[in-house]
């Protein structure tokens, strides 16, 4: 099978990460699609490291996974919190940022 | 003997250390540590002198180097003294009258319970005064030219709670720096010229710049000494001065210091002789303000403000004869001695006298003296006798040669300046005639004294009791002991020089002398001073002496009120100087606040403005930011492409 189909896949699942990101309110969904969008990267690096040959790529999706663990553990902490004390897991509830 | 040098500096710097460092613990001591310091100076003076008299005339000058002050690559500044004739003049002259002032002193400021800070402070004029004559370069002089403006502010200014005294110490100070600015533009003109500003190369070397430069230079040291010696166009701060207490007056407003700028201008002869425009710009000071200064001294009614008007005058003299060159050095220098002993017996006496009339100034409140202070009398007498000039007295061996050498100058120009002496002769006799008969003769004229808590800053040792007539006293014997040396001076100095030239022979291998090529004979010259002086005292009496005086001035002529107010040179200062000045302020005030404050303000408010919209930006929505991010991430990647295609 071609190698630069995993791409468009990859290209996809970006895509439909991003869009969740920017539409949803919900902080889990919008969480999940940040995952999403990770893992869309890995699955490019490991296209790339299938297409060149070599296997750099694949070493970079060993640390996007890593990164991505720790920032479940950050992330849900965070989301978990903020449901405490808001009794919301809105995004936009949360807007407290600013001036 | 070199090391005496040092000595003479020495001994009154550490004596105003002392006194001004050492607190109230030295009141009682305080008058009588700084007169002895002065006294030592003095006696170091004349072991000096005595010593220079046994050398040969062609080396008497010595030089001590104490060290190298800033030595930058090439340039190199020293602190060195040279005692030569003319400076060793000086040190006789400022030791000598200084320690009589002192003396003075201690009785005249016996009830000021700052008596301390006054020794302290005369000490350090003192100081700075003998660092001015006996500096061997520029530099080092200018440091004693600002040592005895400093002195000369802390004392004119010394009854600092008197608004008026505050006042003249301030107008002093600043009209003197404009002065010192002329001396610091001539040391730096020097120094491009010659490469150096020590007086022995800058001297010896003076014929080869060029005559431009030196004409620049001589003008700047004019105007230097135009501040310090109070002469016109810089005069107007030497009346005031006189708001300090009057051994200040006698010393350093009328024997020493103001005649610093004659130093200046003789010890800087071979410029000025090299310079004939300076010289001409020299003699026109001098012969301007020699009439000025007499013309104001003759409508004052304050004893000590005519007595300053006369001051200007007789320097008026000394910087015209310093101006004529060859031929008026050596007579600039003699009359600035013998000035120096009948001016502050003068002023002692005038001090006197305030003392005995309950600090009063106004001799139309005196009259009638002759008789209740014969001491003060006698010697302001001879004080008197001595600056118009009666044949004997030194007035008249000093201004006679003056008055010769100016009709020497030759030509045109010394016919107008031999003219212009003599008239001040003239009106010299008329003044000082006028104080006279004022003071010590006519019937009494006397005045309840004045409420002290009306008048602020009554002079100390003054005993009045509100509404009660003076009862007028001698002085204490501190105070008459200077008066009478002084009037010795006075009587016996000019006469001693002038045996067998004695002065001429002393200070030539200094300052050279010319006889010069009077049109004129001697006797003729000495027949035309008489002639006038006769006719100025008989002009005085026949106005003051004669009649009864009122003791209100009467309104006068023009030329009277004109007088009265210093010939309206603070008018004129504050027309020409002072209104522009103020404008030229306040535009640049106006063009700050406008300008300047408009281009800061507007920026600071744009950038706030900006801000504020900037603001709105962060809403706080998460999603909103995330937007922006990969609105980014786009532009970049779009870039990155875009890139790439070119």
């Amino acid at each position: 099978m071609n190698p630069v189909n995993y791409l468009y896949l990859a290209s996809l699942l970006f895509t439909i990460g991003a869009a969740g990101v920017l539409l949803r309110r919900n902080a889990i969904v919008v969480f999940m699609c940040v995952e999403l969008m990770l893992n869309a990267c890995n699955l490019a690096f490991v296209a790339f490291s299938r297409l060149h040959g070599n296997l750099d790529g694949q070493i970079v999706a060993f640390f996007t996974m890593v990164v991505a663990a720790a920032e479940v553990v950050v992330g849900l902490a965070i989301i978990v919190t903020v449901f405490r004390s808001r009794h919301s897991a809105s995004v936009d509830d949360a807007s407290l940022m600013k001036l | 003997m070199e090391n005496l040098i040092g000595l003479l500096v020495a001994a009154p710097l550490l004596g105003a250390a002392v006194l001004l460092c050492g607190g109230r613990a030295l009141d009682r001591v305080g008058h009588w540590l700084g007169t002895a310091l002065a006294g030592v100076s003095f006696l170091i003076g004349a072991v000096l002198f005595a010593d220079m008299l046994g050398e040969e005339t062609s080396d008497r000058a010595l030089h001590s180097h104490l060290f190298s002050w800033i030595p930058v690559g090439g340039f190199r500044a020293d602190v060195g003294f040279q005692l030569d004739q003319l400076s060793m003049t000086f040190v006789l002259l400022i030791t000598g009258v200084g320690t009589l002032i002192h003396i003075y002193s201690i009785g005249y400021m016996e009830h000021d319970e700052r008596r301390r800070r006054f020794f302290g402070y005369l000490n350090l004029f003192l100081a700075a005064m003998l660092l001015l004559v006996l500096a061997d370069n520029y530099l080092l002089l200018y440091v004693g030219w600002e040592g005895v403006g400093l002195a000369s502010y802390l004392l004119i200014g010394f009854w600092q709670h008197k608004p008026s005294a505050a006042t003249a110490a301030k107008k002093a100070f600043i009209v003197n720096r404009v002065g010192d600015v002329g001396l610091s533009i001539a040391i730096m003109l020097m120094f491009t010229t010659f490469g150096t500003f020590a007086f022995a190369p800058v001297l010896s070397e003076a014929d080869r710049a060029g005559e431009g430069k030196l004409t620049a230079i001589g003008l700047m040291l004019l105007l230097a000494a135009c501040g310090k010696s109070a002469q016109v166009p810089l005069q107007s701060w030497l009346g005031d001065a006189m708001e300090g207490p009057t051994p200040v007056s006698a010393l350093i407003h009328a024997a020493t210091m103001v005649t610093a700028g004659v130093y200046l201008i003789t010890r800087s002869g071979a410029i000025f002789n090299a310079a004939p425009d300076a010289q001409t710009a020299v003699v026109t000071v001098g012969a301007v303000t020699l009439l000025f200064g007499a013309i104001v001294g003759c409508a004052k009614d304050d004893i000590k403000k005519a007595l300053a008007g006369s001051t200007m005058s007789q320097i008026g003299y000394m910087i015209l004869a310093a101006g004529l060159g060859p031929i008026g050095y050596v007579f600039a220098i003699m009359h600035l001695v013998t000035h120096g002993f009948f001016k502050a017996g003068l002023f002692l006496g005038a001090g006197s006298v305030m003392h005995a009339m309950n600090d009063e100034v106004d001799m139309r409140k005196y009259g009638g003296l002759r008789r209740y202070m014969p001491i003060t009398f006698a010697t302001f007498g001879l004080g008197y006798l001595a600056i118009i000039g009666f044949p004997g007295l030194s007035g008249f061996w000093s201004k006679d040669k003056i008055i010769e050498a100016a009709f020497a100058k030759g030509g045109t120009e010394g016919w107008i300046l031999g003219a212009a002496t003599l008239l001040g002769a003239a009106i010299t006799a008329y003044y000082m005639t006028r104080v006279m008969l004022l003071t010590f003769f006519g019937e009494k004229r006397w005045q309840p004294a004045p409420d002290p808590h009306k008048t602020a800053g009554i002079e100390p040792g003054a005993e009045a009791h509100p509404g009660e007539l003076p009862h007028p006293h001698e002085s204490p014997k501190s105070m008459t002991i200077p008066m009478i040396v002084l009037a010795f001076g006075s009587v016996f100095a000019g006469g001693l020089f002038s045996l067998n030239d004695a002065f001429v022979n002393w200070l030539e291998p200094v300052t050279g002398h010319d006889h010069g090529d009077s049109p004129l004979s001697a006797a003729t010259v000495t027949a035309g001073t008489m002639v006038v002086l006769v006719v100025g005292v008989a002009l005085a009496w026949a106005q003051y002496g004669r009649r009864p005086v009122p003791v209100t001035a009467p309104r006068g002529s023009a030329l009277t009120r004109a007088a009265r107010r210093d010939l309206l040179q603070d008018d004129f200062n504050h027309v020409v100087l002072v209104k522009p000045g103020e404008y030229l302020t306040r535009g640049l005030d106006r063009v700050d606040h406008t300008l300047v404050d408009g281009a800061v303000n507007g920026a600071a408010a744009s950038v706030g403005g900006l801000s504020g919209r900037l603001r709105k930006l962060q809403n706080g929505y998460a999603r909103t930011y995330a937007v922006s991010m990969f609105g980014g991430a786009a532009v970049l990647i779009a870039a990155t492409l875009l890139m790439r295609a070119v």
